[in-house]
């Protein structure tokens, strides 16, 4: 008894850096520092209606959950399982083959198994048999089934917010499952007992308040605009004046909040308001900004159907009250799901509208048939086609670009030929990436489905680690600097993406290439891009 | 003949065990999916794990430079700063290095002189990968620091709400 105490060398010798082999069941959730987002704040909550608004902390032991907790989500997982048919099937018909396993690309850069998107759906579907089936109620854990606890609970809550809905997974999948879909399904079930993130719900809180994420109200939100134009004016020579809530537009034009508050976002939104300028000095085209239907984005797409719909139909409403003949909308990832997948049957039929026709170009988007509404990248690769638009590519000359494909606009609704045809004509130096990483089969920025915050950066880091990896390829490759793409939260999230992974590359939206090159009807020669870097061959006029 | 040429000859066999190793600092399913996955834009971990650790080895059996070794280490430890790995875990493969060599090659063949040689380089490549450890933790917090302060500022100033002390 006399020598107890082990040695140094003896406990150096006991050190195993290789995990213990367990069924996924057995290994418990760590909540780790960088990989979760703040709590939903309260009073945000409260404001969408949302139960169980209170204070909370998810490293804390107390979540500061109703009593009857489990009885709830059980109610909710009943009642959504007879509401979604896909839910239901889902649920019962995954075998388990694994080809989603490796897709994920916070599985492959994490290398954490619970986010290969086949266990995490598991983690709804054990409680599923375990409440719903037969087997589950018979068999247990033999069966996959578990009861629902408060480690799964944390463990859903964990693991439903390290998943971006990009559906990547869905793409491999034999059986067509939309693990997005559960993703989504399972967050709805954390809004019953109050369980969101404050990412998610004070943007949602606010749009529905103000009409954008940060709550800026209409008199600044075209303030801002009308700095942007200052800027212009700067730039140009001609100072835009862009239409507010005019009655009687030929088009409503919604974007993100982004654009008009977050850089890069804002030189895409000063394209957008050149773009407009020139088409209305052209051939008095008439497009209209609206301070009420601000906002694009629609973060109630993460926390619940219900929400989802009150922020959409603001734009519908908008649209009638304005009476223009169709909306175009601009470069946005989740706003474009939304208004592809779900705009039509949730807030529609937009019967009040004209199917879209380019008034310029004469061009039908048949596409946009049913919900009225035109994706700009559409709209410029038209405009470009019939030769519409006065473009001076070689102003671009500097910028040696690569497209990053947003997921929801490839996988959410197949746009992947427009950007690139764009960008083709507007700049001459433009690389793919590796067509594993691009078009259906694009990585994600690793920050979507409100996940962009700042106090997550490692998980985000991580997660977008496979996109930034092909950006490094074609930057090593090709001399690659600038990665263009369709998305507000792309442009706030690849950013700082590029800076820890590849800092040689900055980010840029479509529309800010396209006003670069575009020639403004008497417009002073330019010495500076919209960033007020020198354009090729002005470096020293600049001076 | 010298260790660095023993080495040299042991090359492929050591970055096999040595990437085994470091693979198995993740969890069994992880693991079985980053070694045998080939493509490089499907499995980034992994490969650029192999591509660093190949290097890395190369670089042991040539003239020490440690501009190129930090290179090397700089993909790999930049992955692991962001994976969950604890300071000693994302960086304790290098260690594991020494372990392996001397399994690899035979003990007996080999001075003294020799394996302190061995082992200062292995050493000097552990200070950098810590080096490049504390750099991608930094700049994760950066990074951090950086997305409060333009959401707030930045949207503040557009908006007109901050006055810079004019000039006298």
């Amino acid at each position: 008894m006399a020598d107890e105490t082990p040695k140094a060398a003896q406990l150096l010798a006991k050190i195993n850096y290789t995990p213990q082999a367990k069924q996924w069941m057995d290994v418990p959730v760590q909540i780790r520092k960088g990989m979760y987002c703040y709590a939903g704040n309260p009073k945000s909550l409260e404001y969408l209606g949302f139960p169980n608004a209170r204070q909370w902390n998810p490293v804390e032991e107390d979540w500061k959950l109703p009593e009857n907790w489990q009885q709830i989500l059980h109610e909710g997982f009943k009642e959504r399982l007879e509401r979604f048919r896909s839910i239901k099937v889902f649920m019962d018909i995954c075998v388990r083959c694994g080809a989603c396993a490796d897709k994920c690309h916070f599985f492959i850069g994490t290398g954490d198994p619970k986010n290969m998107p086949v266990l995490r759906a598991e983690l709804l579907r054990s409680i599923y048999r375990n409440d719903f089936t037969t087997a589950g109620k018979l068999f247990g854990k033999l069966a996959g089934a578990r009861p629902m606890t408060l480690e799964v609970l944390k463990e859903w809550w964990y693991y439903l917010f390290q998943c971006t809905e990009c559906r990547r997974c869905s793409l491999f999948c034999p059986y067509g499952i939309d693990t997005a879909e559960i993703t989504i399904f399972g967050r709805e079930l954390l809004n019953l007992l109050g369980l969101n993130i404050d990412w998610i719900a004070t943007p949602a809180a606010n749009c529905y308040r103000t009409g954008n994420h940060l709550g800026i109200q209409p008199h600044a939100f075209k303030d801002m605009i009308d700095f942007f134009c200052d800027d212009i004016e700067t730039i140009t020579g001609l100072k835009p004046e862009p239409n507010f809530n005019m009655k009687g537009a030929d088009i409503l034009f919604v974007t993100p909040s982004g654009d008009v508050f977050a850089d890069p976002g804002t030189y895409t939104c000063m394209g957008y308001i050149m773009l407009f300028h020139y088409l209305k000095e052209k051939y008095g085209l008439k497009v209209t900004w609206s301070t009420y239907a601000s906002e694009g984005g629609n973060f109630g797409f993460f926390t619940s159907h219900e929400t989802m719909k009150r922020l959409n139909a603001k734009m519908y409403l908008e649209a009638k009250r304005l009476g223009v003949k169709w909306i175009l909308g601009g470069e946005c990832g989740h706003m474009w799901r939304v208004i592809h997948q779900y705009m039509d049957t949730m807030n529609g039929p937009a019967d009040f509208l004209q199917e879209p026709v380019n008034p310029i170009t004469g061009t039908k988007f048949e596409n946009a048939k049913s919900t009225k509404m035109v994706h700009i990248a559409e709209f410029l690769a038209d405009l470009i086609k019939h030769g519409k638009l006065d473009l001076k590519p070689e102003r671009n000359d500097n910028k040696i670009l690569t497209f990053h494909d947003s997921c929801n606009t490839s996988r959410g609704m197949g746009m992947f030929d427009e950007p690139r045809y764009v960008i083709q004509n507007v700049a001459n130096h433009f690389y793919e990436m590796p067509a594993n990483t691009i078009r259906e089969q694009t990585f994600c920025c690793g920050s979507g489905s409100g996940l962009n915050a700042g106090e997550n950066m490692e998980q985000r880091m991580a997660g977008g680690l496979p996109r930034a990896n092909a950006v490094k390829y074609v930057h090593e490759k090709f001399g690659v600097n600038m990665l263009a793409c369709v998305c507000a939260i792309d442009r706030a999230a690849l950013p700082p993406l590029m800076q820890y992974w590849v800092p040689e590359v900055q980010v840029t939206g479509l529309t800010e290439l396209v006003a670069n090159a575009l020639v403004l009807p008497e417009e002073q020669e330019r010495t500076t891009d919209l960033r007020g870097e020198p354009l090729p061959g002005m470096e020293e006029a600049d001076e | 003949m010298g260790l660095i040429e023993q080495l040299a000859l042991q090359k492929q066999t050591i970055v096999h065990k040595w990437f085994a190793r470091v693979i198995a600092s993740y969890p069994a399913e992880t693991a079985r999916f980053l070694s045998s996955q080939k493509d490089p834009f499907a499995n980034p971990v992994g490969q650029t794990t192999r591509q660093s650790l190949t290097t890395l080895i190369e670089l042991l059996t040539s003239t020490p430079d440690a501009a190129a070794m930090r290179a090397a280490l700089d993909p790999v430890m930049r992955i692991r700063a962001v994976q969950s790995f604890s300071p000693a875990q994302a960086m304790g493969f290098v260690f594991e290095l020494k372990a392996i060599i001397r399994q690899e090659l035979p003990a007996k063949e080999l001075t003294l002189a020799q394996w302190a040689t061995m082992e200062q380089r292995i050493d000097q490549m552990a200070l950098e990968a810590f080096d490049l450890y504390m750099q991608c933790r930094e700049k994760i917090y950066e990074l951090k620091a950086n997305e409060m302060k333009d959401r707030t500022y930045k949207a503040f100033a557009k908006a007109g709400l901050i006055k810079e002390p004019a000039d006298e």
